[in-house]
């Protein structure tokens, strides 16, 4: 547990953490009020004890829509940080095995190329061709992922391959795979696991940007970036209306950062001799 | 009044005593030799005196510099008298410069700092430290950068920053232990130069007895945060009282207790092998350039013996090792392990590669830090068709263990839970968990502590004696090689120069790259009686 503390972000990051995917799963069973009922009647409610965030345009609890949001955003986040991870690590590990050769020159390549198209256009195009939904905003969002870990795979892996341990399994007769499965995989799982927070807060950003512009999940599922979007023409009378799904988003990305730095803190060797 | 003299000084960090009543003393234009084993305090004694230490350090004694007391003086003061009046020199060349500025600009960097000169003078000056450095101007230029110079020239700047400023006091912490020999050599005698004719007073701090038996006036052995023993260096050879000196001075020069077995039939066999190295310039589509790193050896091991290979770092024989592991394929000639090629249709000779196996030199970087030892030492099982599984496993694994005098439990231990000599043990059980007829040791002792080292030379001698194991040696240290091996061979730019029995070779080297070598080779005194 002491090490714990040798980070002053893990358990902020933690808690906010905590407390938005606590929200998403609470919603899977409970929530305050249904987000799919519409109640005319008490349109555009100021924050009040039955409505502790208010209601929207529609009369819908926005503290509901706030926790199916949560569900949305987390469910999109993760599955496209998945993505990244099944198939960027292989790719960069197969790099990194292959230094300097062929398919080393043609992994990296490939990456430069997904790297340099703007994430959103190609997340446009996408839906434009196979249309606006959450499935889609996940494929948009996890293919830009891969090169992110497919680098930071290789990166690391690279210097790995250096090491003597690698030496000693290769006069093993251990061949590339084995090593990048048995040696290499599990000294850079660390900097996965940072990396993975990041770019799931990133994610969450990327999936609130694309619902904002109409491209993500769609009515009636609510998302984070619709409301926003939603609340635009209301804000100068109801910013509240703007302001919790705002403060979600916020919140949310803060914490993931803290966590991933703080996560590093305590996994990184050298960043944990430093502080010492 | 001495240049720099400590009294009594004790230090501990966090709580926790480091030096303990340390006392030395240093007069000008001399030179005192400072030795000991790593945790020793010989660092930290150095450091004191430019109160380089790390954050939680208590300090108490006298040190004083110039007939300043330095432990009384503010952070301001001190940053005055860094690189004015002591100059430091680091171990690493590689790290202690800074890449992406040039030569020039890094020696006049400490000018700048003290005193107020233009940037044109500076440079003036910092050429004239490069050249007193031997670093001339006409080879070398203000405008080089670090890359564009080898280990040995590196260190030549890094001395040239330390006495730009004419200290009268140099810090040298380990200075050659990066080298190879004959920059090494070289070294030394620039900084022997230093002392002689600016009359600077220097600091030499070293693990290794044979390097400061040459150079210093002075020496202080130090062991565990305390002095065991100091005098002037000719006495003290000749005349050592302490048992930990003695043991320090046995150890290194330490022939383990080997009995030669070597029969007539070759156990490995190389033949006219060449391995070319070819590199993209410029990506994958630049220019191709070749680098011939290994060029037509020919050498032949015979079962039982102990045979050295020689040379300086870059000379090809880490590409050799790999070659006969099967690492890497030949561009031509052939390898036979026991009438057996290692490579057949391209592919690694199973059947040979397990009747071989390797030490490296690195302690730390041998070992998968996430797996226990059990797990590490039996990763060579991979090689057989049928790995020993249950009990016949746990058999194995204590027998290795036991065999290079560790314990069957330290199995479920992880490798950061042992020192460097114990690791070193860890990977020679590994080599031999799979009863090779061969191990390559390249450079297997090179960075252990001299009395670690005289251990592990000798338990290499007993285990070729208990297994009837063959070696290859491989090794810059001259002293090393001539303790364990029975013949040498000598390499050069990717070429076997020399070849015969060590004693004869040593002895009476032929080739002039060897007699080089030998002459640069750090040696004792011939009169020091070793009890």
């Amino acid at each position: 547990m002491t090490m714990f503390l040798h980070s002053r972000t893990l358990i902020p990051g933690m808690v906010l953490t905590v407390l938005f995917a606590g929200a998403a799963l609470i919603s899977l069973v409970w929530v305050p009020y249904d987000t799919t009922v519409l109640d005319i009647a008490n349109k555009i409610k100021s924050p009040s004890w039955a409505h502790p965030f208010g209601t929207d345009q529609f009369g819908r609890d926005i503290l509901s829509m706030i926790m199916v949001g949560a569900r949305t955003s987390i469910a999109v986040a993760l599955v496209a940080v998945g993505i990244g991870m099944v198939a960027g690590v292989p790719l960069g590990l197969a790099a990194a095995a292959r230094r300097g050769g062929m398919l080393d020159e043609f992994i990296m390549r490939m990456n430069d190329l997904v790297f340099a198209f703007p994430s959103l256009l190609i997340a446009v195009m996408i839906t434009a061709v196979f249309g606006a939904s959450a499935l889609n905003a996940i494929i948009a969002i996890g293919i830009f992922n891969i090169p992110v870990f497919a680098r930071l795979t290789r990166g690391a892996a690279l210097s790995l391959w250096s090491r003597e341990y690698i030496m000693a399994a290769r006069v093993a007769g251990k061949g590339a795979a084995r090593i990048s499965l048995e040696h290499i995989l599990p000294n850079v799982a660390n900097l996965l696991i940072v990396q993975g927070t990041i770019q799931f807060s990133l994610g969450i950003l990327a999936e609130a940007g694309l619902s904002y512009v109409g491209l993500g999940a769609q009515p009636p599922v609510a998302s984070w970036g619709r409301m926003l979007a939603d609340s635009q023409t209301m804000i100068s009378f109801a910013p509240h209306l703007a302001l919790f799904p705002g403060l979600a988003i916020l919140l949310t990305v803060l914490g993931l950062n803290l966590l991933g730095d703080g996560l590093r803190d305590i996994l990184d060797p050298k960043l944990r001799r430093a502080r010492t | 009044m001495s240049l720099l003299s400590i009294e009594n000084l004790s230090l501990s960090i966090h709580g926790t005593p480091v030096l303990k009543d340390v006392s030395m003393a240093l007069e000008p234009g001399r030179v005192l030799g400072v030795i000991g084993e790593s945790g020793s305090g010989k660092s930290m004694t150095a450091f004191s005196v430019l109160q380089l230490l790390p954050n939680g350090t208590a300090c108490s004694g006298r040190v004083s510099l110039l007939g300043r007391d330095i432990l009384t003086l503010s952070e301001v003061e001190l940053c005055g008298l860094r690189g004015r009046d002591v100059g430091m020199v680091f171990q690493e060349p590689m790290t202690a410069l800074n890449p992406l500025k040039t030569i020039g600009a890094q020696v006049a960097e400490t000018i700048l700092i003290h005193e107020k000169v233009s940037r044109a003078d500076a440079m003036l000056r910092a050429a004239e430290a490069l050249e007193k450095a031997e670093l001339p101007q006409d080879r070398f230029p203000l405008s080089r950068y670090p890359h564009e110079l080898s280990g040995g020239q590196r260190q030549r700047v890094v001395i040239a920053m330390a006495i730009a400023l004419q200290p009268r006091l140099l810090i040298a912490d380990e200075p050659t232990t990066a080298l190879d020999v004959t920059t090494q050599a070289q070294i030394l005698k620039l900084l022997k130069r230093l002392v002689i004719e600016d009359g600077i007073g220097l600091m030499l701090i070293s693990h290794d007895l044979a390097v400061v038996a040459d150079l210093a006036d002075d020496l202080v052995i130090m062991r565990q945060g305390e002095v065991v023993e100091a005098g002037r260096s000719d006495d003290l050879f000749r005349n050592m009282q302490h048992p930990y000196s003695r043991a320090l001075l046995e150890a290194s020069g330490h022939v383990p207790d080997r009995h030669s077995r070597a029969q007539e039939t070759p156990l490995l066999q190389v033949k006219n092998v060449v391995r070319d190295y070819v590199s993209h310039a410029h990506g994958l589509w630049g220019k191709v350039t070749h680098h011939r790193a290994v060029n037509n050896v020919s050498l032949e091991i015979r079962r039982g013996e102990s045979l050295g290979l020689v040379g300086e770092s870059g000379c090809g024989k880490s590409t050799l090792t790999r070659a006969i592991l099967g690492l890497e394929e030949v561009q031509g000639g052939e390898i036979l392990f026991d009438g057996l090629p290692v490579f057949t249709h391209h592919r690694a000779n199973k059947a040979v590669r397990r009747r071989m196996q390797v030490v490296f030199q690195d302690p730390y970087g041998s070992f998968n830090p996430r797996w226990k030892v059990g797990r590490l030492i039996t990763e060579p099982f991979h090689l057989l068709d049928t790995p020993p599984r249950g009990e016949e496993r746990n058999r194995a694994i204590a027998d290795a263990l036991e065999s290079v005098g560790l314990k069957a439990e330290d199995q479920h231990k992880y490798i950061h839970e042992f020192s460097g000599g114990q690791r070193q043990r860890i990977a020679v059980a590994r080599a031999l968990i799979i009863k090779p007829d061969l191990i390559i040791l390249d450079e297997a002792v090179s960075a252990l502590d001299v009395s670690v080292r005289a251990q592990v030379l000798d338990l290499l001698a007993d285990l070729s004696d208990r297994f009837g194991l063959t070696y290859l040696f491989i090794s810059h240290d001259l002293g090393v090689v001539r303790s364990i091996t029975e013949r040498v061979l000598v390499m050069k730019a990717g070429e076997i120069v020399e070849e015969g029995a060590t004693a004869t070779v040593f002895d009476a080297p032929q080739h002039p790259y060897t007699k080089k070598l030998v002459a640069a080779a750090p040696a004792l005194p011939a009169d020091v009686a070793v009890a």
